[in-house]
């Protein structure tokens, strides 16, 4: 590491001054406020508040509705992470052919696959909205009773579907970018050694992508975790019957529709705690396994 | 065991013509090395014989079957690469047994070959480590080791040795010759090296421009090079070119040598050349200004001009007194002299 030495003493703070005071404000205050709020309890009548120490985390964890909450979110992030880096995964592969060793000229050629699933997720959204969709109306005809305002599974797969779509553009760079940089002569020695198809691919690409995924995997658990509410949010609403209520969805409907805000507040604690673990745990692995060669 | 016959064989890409029709037949057993300068298309004719390049015309055969349309693997190769290309995720016994599990090798057979390949490369402490834990020379081995527990019909290399240092490059030389020999498997090796390419070599391919300029035994290239362009190419220093006739250039043909009808250069090797002497009855006769000493241990080169300016090199034996601006008579026998036509080509 190399160190610079600043004439000026007070320069070196200035410079970071922007960051530390946008972190400030809008991290570590509401942080600091949100552990703050959680150990306090008001009374029903929302006229004063005491102190109750751990009381709200430990309401929290003991209730059903929480951890079946829990459990909603767990399905709900494999499920979007799974679909994303899947869809992703799969177009990545079609583009390599086009582009490998290619220009700058034929890289511009992916950003219709990069752009495309965006367009297609609105697309589906809008036809499989149950009250004016084309294909809902007929999944209908055809005695498929779709109906994700009453199903729940139903409604877990629209927002699935909702959520990954989103994140397929940013997956499908990253792993074209990653499938570009395994070396060609790789691949052709794999063919000679009489590799093809789905057995070069899970034999030899996909544990050389192995990085990449890792890396994809992270980023787009903490995408369903925490970056979904407005999804959630337009599409079902956290219904039918809590089947879609994420966690994240949890504290806004406990916080701001039921104003339990001591319980709302120790949840975006434990969540606050969820997301620091996961980064810690990437940058842990990412440091350690990127090195392929 | 198997023979290699290319006939004809073209490659373009797009409007580049790559490989301008080339024949070859490739003897069961033969060590063929392609050599020529940089884009001469030596990886791409290896490539199109592997099966990694299409074929745009003419026919490739392996052993009496034409492999045109067949991929890599049903072509019963194996290549080793300049880079290497062993998988990074694979230990050094996985990568060796990769190509053999694809083909549904029985295990014990697997095991059987890694264990000869192993012990006649010493790659044998290395077997349960990681590619990125081995060096250059010992993951070349490995390569190597990997194309042999395939026994395939034949090996191609290209510029395999290419990433080791000086040394390294000559002691691997001289084993994957050996080893050639012990497998007698017919082999086709690509390098811009006409060093390894001379001593490796039954027979040279020399490639210009996507075309065959000669095929024959090193000596044979070396003795009789076909056109200008060889004559050059193999040897180091190369050739001396003089253009002719060329009166008052400074040189003379005397006795009983007369230039061949159609001549337009003469060509003498750096080594054919001598100081002139009394009573000794040299064909050809040059008087030279020297510009430079080379010394390489044993002998020296002498870079010098003739009259008309010229540049001519010689070889003197030992370490000579020669110096800058001398000025001598050098002379060569009849013997040590070619004649090329306008286009290039040897005459007689
Ligand atoms: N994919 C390609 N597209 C267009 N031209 C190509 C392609 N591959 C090779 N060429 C051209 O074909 C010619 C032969 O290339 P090739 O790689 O066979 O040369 P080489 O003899 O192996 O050279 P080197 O000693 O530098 O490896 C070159 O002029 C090169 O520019
Ligand atoms: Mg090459």
């Amino acid at each position: 590491m190399h160190t610079v030495a600043f004439p000026n003493k007070i320069l070196p703070y200035l410079l970071v001054a922007p960051q530390i005071i946008l972190t400030v404000v809008f991290f570590f205050w509401p942080a600091s406020q949100a552990i703050y709020q959680s150990t306090l309890r008001e009374d029903p009548f929302g006229l004063k508040s005491g102190f109750v120490g751990l009381a709200n985390f430990s309401a929290v964890l003991a209730d059903p509705n929480y951890l079946s909450s829990l459990q909603v979110t767990v399905i709900f992030s494999i499920l979007t992470a799974l679909v994303s880096m899947g869809v992703a995964l799969l177009l990545a592969t079609a583009a390599d052919r086009v582009v490998r060793g290619q220009t700058l000229y034929r890289t511009l050629l992916i950003w219709p696959y990069a752009v495309a699933p965006a367009v297609a997720g609105m697309l589906w959204l809008f036809m499989f909205n149950p009250a004016m969709g084309t294909l809902a109306y007929l999944l209908r005809r055809n005695g498929f009773g779709w109906d994700p305002l009453l199903n729940g599974d139903q409604a877990m797969a629209l927002i699935v579907v909702a959520a990954a779509w989103k994140q397929i553009s940013y997956n499908f760079l990253f792993f074209v970018a990653g499938l570009q940089a395994i070396p060609r002569s790789l691949i052709e020695a794999a063919s000679i050694d009489g590799a093809r198809g789905a057995r070069r691919f899970w034999t030899i690409v996909f544990p050389l992508l192995a990085p990449t995924t890792f890396f994809l995997l992270v980023v787009n658990t903490v995408y369903a975790f925490f970056d979904t509410f407005g999804i959630i949010h337009a599409v079902t609403g956290g219904g039918p019957a809590k089947a879609t209520e994420t966690l994240v969805y949890k504290v806004y409907n406990d916080g701001f529709v039921n104003l339990n805000l001591g319980s709302s507040a120790a949840q975006s604690v434990i969540l606050m705690i969820i997301v620091i673990a996961l980064t810690a745990f990437q940058f842990r692995f990412v440091e350690k396994r990127v090195h392929y060669g | 065991m198997a023979r290699i016959v290319l006939n004809d064989v073209r490659k373009t890409y797009g409007t580049v013509e790559a490989i301008k029709g080339v024949s070859l037949d490739i003897a069961d057993g033969e060590l063929i090395v392609l050599v020529g300068p940089s884009g001469c298309g030596k990886s791409t004719l290896l490539r199109m014989i592997a099966g990694l390049e299409g074929i745009t015309g003419g026919t490739i055969s392996i052993g009496d079957r034409v492999v045109n349309d067949l991929e890599p693997s049903e072509r019963d190769i194996a290549m080793v690469f300049q880079n290497y290309a062993l998988y990074p995720h694979m230990t050094v016994r996985q990568n060796l047994a990769y190509g053999l599990k694809n083909r549904n090798t029985p295990k014990p057979e697997i095991d059987r070959r890694i264990a000869e390949a192993a012990k006649a490369l010493e790659i044998e402490p290395f077997l349960e480590r990681k590619p990125r834990q081995l060096s250059g020379g010992q993951r070349q081995r490995v390569a190597m080791g990997r194309a042999i527990v395939r026994e395939p019909a034949a090996y191609l290399f290209d510029e395999p040795l290419s990433n080791l240092d000086a040394k390294l490059r000559v002691q691997m030389r001289v084993e994957i010759k050996r080893l050639q020999r012990s497998l007698a498997t017919t082999s086709v090796y690509v390098t811009h090296d006409q060093m390894e390419a001379m001593t490796l070599a039954d027979r040279l391919v020399v490639l210009n421009g996507g075309h065959i300029e000669q095929v024959g035994t090193p000596i044979e290239l070396y003795e009789k090079p076909a056109t200008t362009f060889v004559a050059t190419f193999i040897g180091s220093p190369s050739m001396n070119l003089l253009a002719t006739p060329a009166p008052g250039a400074g040189w003379v043909l005397s006795g009983a040598t007369h230039l061949p009808a159609g001549v337009a250069t003469l060509g003498i090797r750096p080594e054919d050349l001598h100081l002139a002497e009394e009573g000794r009855d040299d064909a050809f006769r040059a008087d030279v200004k020297v510009a430079a000493v080379e010394l390489v241990g044993a002998e020296s080169y002498v870079h010098g001009t003739l009259p008309d300016g010229t540049p001519i090199v010689f070889r003197v034996a030992g370490r000579s007194r020669i110096a800058m601006d001398d000025t001598m008579t050098i002379g060569a026998a009849a013997s040590g002299l070619h004649f090329f036509d306008q286009e290039g080509a040897r005459l007689a």
